[in-house]
C-alpha cells in the first residue's frame, strides 16, 4: 500500500563559520511519502543523504531518549526523532535551538547548558555510610521522583526561556533548576540545606519568571516551572527552621 | 604527519554504562583519566536499555546468584564461559546496590527495597517456575543508569572529551597498544591520545541491519579498530533479534511488558507462545520467542491486513500499572504509532538488538589474541568492557537484563584492575610511529578526490543484505550469496566519496569513519555465520537445524586478514560445579 505523495518544504538555517557570511535560511522540498519512517528526523535523514550532505544536526538513539535533536521546529522547541511529519504543516521552518551559540547549521554549543547543570551538583550527596545493601526509599518518596528523574538534557527548555536569554551566565535555567530539585526531592539526599542555600541569591533561580515556557516545550511532558517553584516552597521552609 | 599528543595514565572510550562505571572506578584514584566519546554521555545508546538490571537480591522471591547462573549458562545455549558467567552474576548484587548508594532511583516495593519484575529465561531453582530477578527503575533503567554515573563522574570530576571520535588505535612495535587517534568532531583537530592503558567501551552495531533498535551511533567503532588492528572478533555470527520491536520502526518495546503480564497474540487472537514453549511460554528466551514469531508468521498467522505482525497485549494489565512500570513504551507506542497500549495491543516484530560477540577478554576485561600457532595472550595495554566486549557472558544468546548487568560488572573489573596495574607494573610504552601512520592512512583515503563510489547506497545495500540473509532464520543457499555482495561492497567501499570536506562539525566524514567499522563488523558476520555448521542460540539454519556440541561447542575467532580460529568454552568455574550440558525446551513441530 502505497501512501499519497506529499511535498514538503524544509526551511533549514545553514550557517558556515568558516564562510564567514552570516546564517542564512536554505530551503530544501521532499516527498515525505518517499521516505523511511514518519519522523521530523527522518525527513532531515533524507535530506542529507539525498540532497545536501553538507547539512549538519546532531542525532543519536532515534526514538526521545537521548536528547541529541532538540531543535526549533516552526517556532517551538523539540526532537526532531518524535515530531511526527504528519503533525506539521507543509512548510517547516527549523532553526537551532534559541539562546546558545551556533556551531554550525542545527548544531549549537551545548556547553553553557552542561556548565549549568553541573552547578546544581547533580549527584547524590549523603553523609551517611552506606549499608551492606540497599538504601530503604518508601514507593511514596520514591514517587517524588517521577516527573523529575526523566529529564534527557536535551535543553529544548533552558532554550525557550526568555528569562536564561537575559541572563545565561547567572540564571541557571529551567533543566539545571529541575535536575537540582530531582536531589532535594530524593530522601536518601542529606544535602538539602545547602543545596537550596546556593539558589538563593538574585539570580541563580529568582530570575524565573513563571513564564512557563518550558513546561509547553518539554518533550518529556515535565515540568521544570513546578519544580522551581517546590524549591522556592523549601527555601521558605528552611528559612523558618 | 605529525599530530597533537596528550598524554594519560588511562583512556576509556565511549560514555555509556561500561566507559562511565569504569571511569568512575579510576575516578577514585588520583590517575589522570580521560574519557572520550562521540556523543555527550548522556547521547550514549545505555539510556535505551527499558526493562532494568538482572542480580539475585530475592527482595520479591527467594533467589540465589547460582540460579542466576544457571540461567545464564543455559540461556546461552552452552556457548557462554562459566568462569565468566559465575564472576557477573555472583558480583550482580553487589553492582547493584552500588549503583543504588550512587543514587539511581530504583522503583521500590512496599518495603523500600528495589522493585524486582519478571523477565524472560530467568528462573527459581535451576530452571523452575519463572522468578523475579530483574532491578527497575520503571522501564527507563538505563537512562537512569547513565544519568546517575555521569551525574557521580562529575562530581569525581572525570575528564569527558566529549564529541571527539576515535579513530584507530596506534600499537607498540611490542604489538601492545600505546592509545588512540581522535579527532574534535567541533574543529576536525587530530590528536594522538597516548595512554599506558586504552579501554574500549564503544558498544554495538546493531546499525548493520536495516531493522534494529539500535540507536544511529552504534557502529561498532572498537570493534573495526580491534580488527584493523590486527587483533580477532569472537563469536560475530551471534546476533540476537528482540521479539519485540515496533513494527515497521524497529524500535524497542521491552520484554518487561511481558514480565509484567503482557502476552503476543496472533492474528486469530491465540497466545502462540503456549504451542512453541509450554512451560515458560512469554517468557521464554528470546532466540525461542523471535523464531516462534517468525514461525507464525510464515504459517500465514500473522496480524493486520497484510498478516506482517504479531501483537503484544497489555490492555488487560490496567491503566494505573502502565502508567507506574510502563510508561516509557507507552510513550514510544504512542509517538510512532499513534497506538495506546492501555486501550489496545502493540503490533509487533522481531528487530536486531544486541551483538553477543565482540572484542574477546578475560574475567579482568583485558584484550585477549590469538597468534598464527593458536597461542593466547593478553594485548598490552588494552581493555574492553560492555557490548564491544566478549567475555563470553552470553554465549549464542543474551537474556533480558544482563546486558547493563555485563556492563556495569566488567566497567567495574576493568577500572579495578586498571587502577591496581596503575599503581605498580604498567609503563608508558613507546608507539610505533608506522602505526600511527596507518590510521592517518585511512583518513587520506576519504579525502582522494579520485574515489566515486556512492557510500550512502552501499551502507544501504550492506544493511539490506544483513536483514535478508543473515537474519532470524538462515542457510548456506542464501547466507552464500550474501557474503559475496557484502565482499563486493566492502570492494566499493574503498573506492567511496567523501561529499562533505569542511573541518567544522562535520558529520558526514564521521558517518563515513563508521561505515568502515560498520562494513568490517557485518563481513565478520557474515564469515562466522556461514562457517558455523550447526543451530545454537540465536544463530539458527535450515540446513543443520541441531545444536552439535561434537563440533561446534567452541568460540570463534575473525581476523580482518581472513585467518579464521577457535577458541574452547570455558566449563571450569571457581566456586560451583560446572553446568552440564544438556538441551534447551524448545518446539518447532
Amino acid at each position: 500500500m502505497s501512501k499519497p505523495s506529499r511535498n514538503m518544504t524544509f526551511s533549514i538555517c545553514r550557517f558556515d563559520p568558516d564562510s564567514g557570511k552570516p546564517p542564512q535560511m536554505q530551503e530544501f522540498v521532499l516527498d515525505v511519502s518517499k521516505i523511511k519512517g514518519a519522523m521530523l528526523l527522518n525527513a532531515l535523514e533524507a535530506i542529507k543523504e539525498s540532497q545536501d550532505p553538507t547539512l549538519k544536526f546532531r542525532r543519536s538513539c532515534g526514538e526521545g531518549v537521548c536528547g541529541s535533536d532538540g531543535m526549533n521546529i516552526n517556532g517551538k522547541n523539540g526532537l526532531a526523532c518524535i515530531t511526527q511529519l504528519h503533525q506539521l504543516p507543509d512548510r517547516v521552518v527549523l532553526q537551532p535551538l534559541p539562546g546558545f551559540p551556533i556551531i554550525c547549521d542545527l548544531i549549537v554549543d551545548m556547553k553553557p547548558f552542561f556548565d549549568q547543570y553541573e552547578k546544581v551538583k547533580p549527584y547524590l550527596q549523603n553523609k551517611n555510610p552506606p549499608p551492606p545493601t540497599e538504601r530503604l526509599q518508601s514507593p511514596q518518596d520514591r514517587a517524588k521522583l517521577d516527573g523529575l528523574y526523566e529529564c534527557i538534557l536535551c535543553a529544548c527548555c533552558t532554550s525557550s526561556c526568555p528569562s536564561y536569554w537575559w541572563n545565561p551566565e547567572q540564571f541557571l535555567g529551567p533543566a539545571a533548576l529541575l535536575n537540582g530539585y530531582r536531589f532535594i526531592a530524593d530522601s536518601r539526599d542529606t544535602a538539602t540545606a545547602e543545596r537550596v542555600k546556593r539558589l538563593e541569591d538574585r539570580y541563580s533561580l529568582m530570575r524565573c519568571r513563571t513564564i512557563m515556557n518550558c513546561a509547553d516545550v518539554c518533550p518529556k511532558g515535565l515540568n521544570p516551572s513546578e519544580a522551581i517553584a517546590k524549591i522556592r516552597r523549601e527555601m521558605l521552609r528552611e528559612s523558618l527552621d | 604527519m605529525a599530530i597533537n599528543q596528550k598524554e594519560f595514565d588511562a583512556i576509556i572510550i565511549g560514555a555509556g554504562g561500561a566507559g562511565l562505571r569504569a571511569a568512575l572506578q579510576l575516578a577514585q584514584s588520583n590517575y589522570k583519566v580521560a574519557v572520550i566519546s562521540k556523543v555527550y554521555p548522556t547521547r550514549s545508546h545505555t539510556v535505551s536499555a527499558q526493562g532494568g538490571i538482572a542480580a539475585a537480591l530475592g527482595n520479591v522471591v527467594e533467589d540465589h546468584w547460582e540460579w542466576h547462573m544457571y540461567d545464564t549458562v543455559n540461556g546461552s545455549d552452552y556457548l557462554g564461559d562459566q568462569d565468566a558467567i559465575e564472576y557477573m552474576c555472583q558480583n550482580a548484587p553487589a553492582s547493584v546496590y552500588e549503583l543504588e548508594h550512587i543514587g539511581l532511583p530504583f522503583s521500590r516495593l512496599d518495603n523500600g527495597k528495589i522493585y524486582q519484575r519478571a523477565f524472560g529465561g530467568h528462573t527459581q531453582n535451576y530452571g523452575g517456575e519463572p522468578t523475579r530477578r530483574t532491578c527497575s527503575a520503571a522501564d527507563r533503567t538505563g537512562h537512569a543508569m547513565v544519568h546517575t554515573m555521569f551525574q557521580k563522574n562529575l562530581e569525581a570530576k572525570t575528564h569527558f572529551y566529549s564529541e571527539w571520535y576515535a579513530i584507530d588505535l596506534v600499537k607498540t612495535a611490542e604489538g601492545g597498544v600505546a592509545g588512540v587517534v581522535a579527532m574534535c568532531i567541533e574543529t576536525g583537530e587530530l590528536v594522538f591520545f597516548k595512554a599506558r592503558a586504552t579501554v574500549l567501551a564503544t558498544g554495538g552495531a546493531g546499525r548493520i541491519y536495516l531493522t534494529t533498535s539500535n540507536a544511529y551511533i552504534n557502529s561498532g567503532d572498537g570493534l573495526g579498530m580491534i580488527l584493523r588492528a590486527g587483533f580477532p572478533l569472537q563469536d560475530m555470527e551471534f546476533w540476537q533479534f528482540h521479539p519485540t520491536g515496533l513494527a515497521g520502526v524497529g524500535c524497542l518495546i521491552s520484554e518487561g511488558v511481558r514480565g509484567e503480564g503482557g502476552y503476543l497474540l496472533n492474528g486469530k487472537g491465540e497466545r502462540f507462545m503456549e504451542r512453541y514453549s509450554p512451560h515458560l511460554k512469554d517468557l521464554d528466551c528470546r532466540d525461542v520467542v523471535s523464531r516462534s514469531i517468525i514461525m507464525e508468521l510464515m504459517a500465514g498467522n500473522g496480524a493486520g491486513p497484510d498478516k506482517d505482525y504479531i501483537l503484544l497485549k497489555l490492555d488487560h494489565l490496567g491503566a494505573d500499572l502502565i502508567h507506574q512500570r510502563l510508561p516509557g513504551i507507552r510513550d514510544l507506542s504512542m509517538s510512532f504509532l499513534n497506538i495506546d497500549p492501555i486501550k489496545e495491543p502493540i503490533p509487533v516484530l522481531p528487530t536486531c538488538h544486541y551483538m553477543m560477540g565482540g572484542i574477546p577478554t578475560n574475567l579482568h576485561a583485558q584484550v585477549v589474541t590469538q597468534d598464527a600457532a593458536g597461542q593466547e595472550r593478553v594485548v598490552p595495554g588494552l581493555y574492553a568492557a560492555g557490548e564491544c566486549a566478549c567475555v563470553s557472558v552470553h554465549g549464542a544468546n543474551r537474556l533480558g537484563t544482563n546486558s547493563l548487568l555485563d556492563l556495569i560488572v566488567f566497567g567495574r573489573a576493568a577500572g579495578m584492575h586498571l587502577q591496581e596495574r596503575l599503581k605498580s607494573d604498567l609503563p608508558a610504552m613507546a608507539h610505533d610511529p608506522a602505526d600511527l601512520e596507518r590510521a592517518l592512512a585511512r583518513l587520506a583515503r576519504w579525502e582522494n578526490p579520485a574515489n566515486t563510489e556512492d557510500p550512502t547506497a552501499i551502507r544501504r545495500e550492506m544493511r539490506e543484505v544483513m536483514q535478508a540473509q543473515f537474519g532470524v532464520f538462515r542457510d548456506e543457499k542464501h547466507m552464500r550469496p550474501g557474503l559475496e555482495k557484502l565482499q563486493a561492497l566492502n570492494q566499493r567501499l574503498q573506492r567511496a566519496q567523501l561529499k562533505d570536506r569542511s573541518q567544522i562539525f562535520n558529520t558526514t566524514r564521521i558517518e563515513m569513519l563508521e561505515l568502515d567499522n560498520l562494513m568490517d563488523v557485518a563481513v565478520a558476520t557474515a564469515v562466522c555465520a556461514t562457517q558455523r555448521q550447526e543451530s545454537r542460540g540465536a544463530h539458527s539454519r535450515y540446513d543443520y537445524p541441531h545444536r552439535d556440541d561434537q563440533n561446534w561447542l567452541k568460540h570463534s575467532l575473525y581476523f580482518l586478514d581472513g585467518r579464521l580460529g577457535f577458541r574452547p568454552v570455558n566449563q571450569t568455574p571457581k566456586y560451583v560445579p560446572p553446568f552440564r550440558i544438556k538441551e534447551r525446551e524448545e518446539t518447532y513441530e
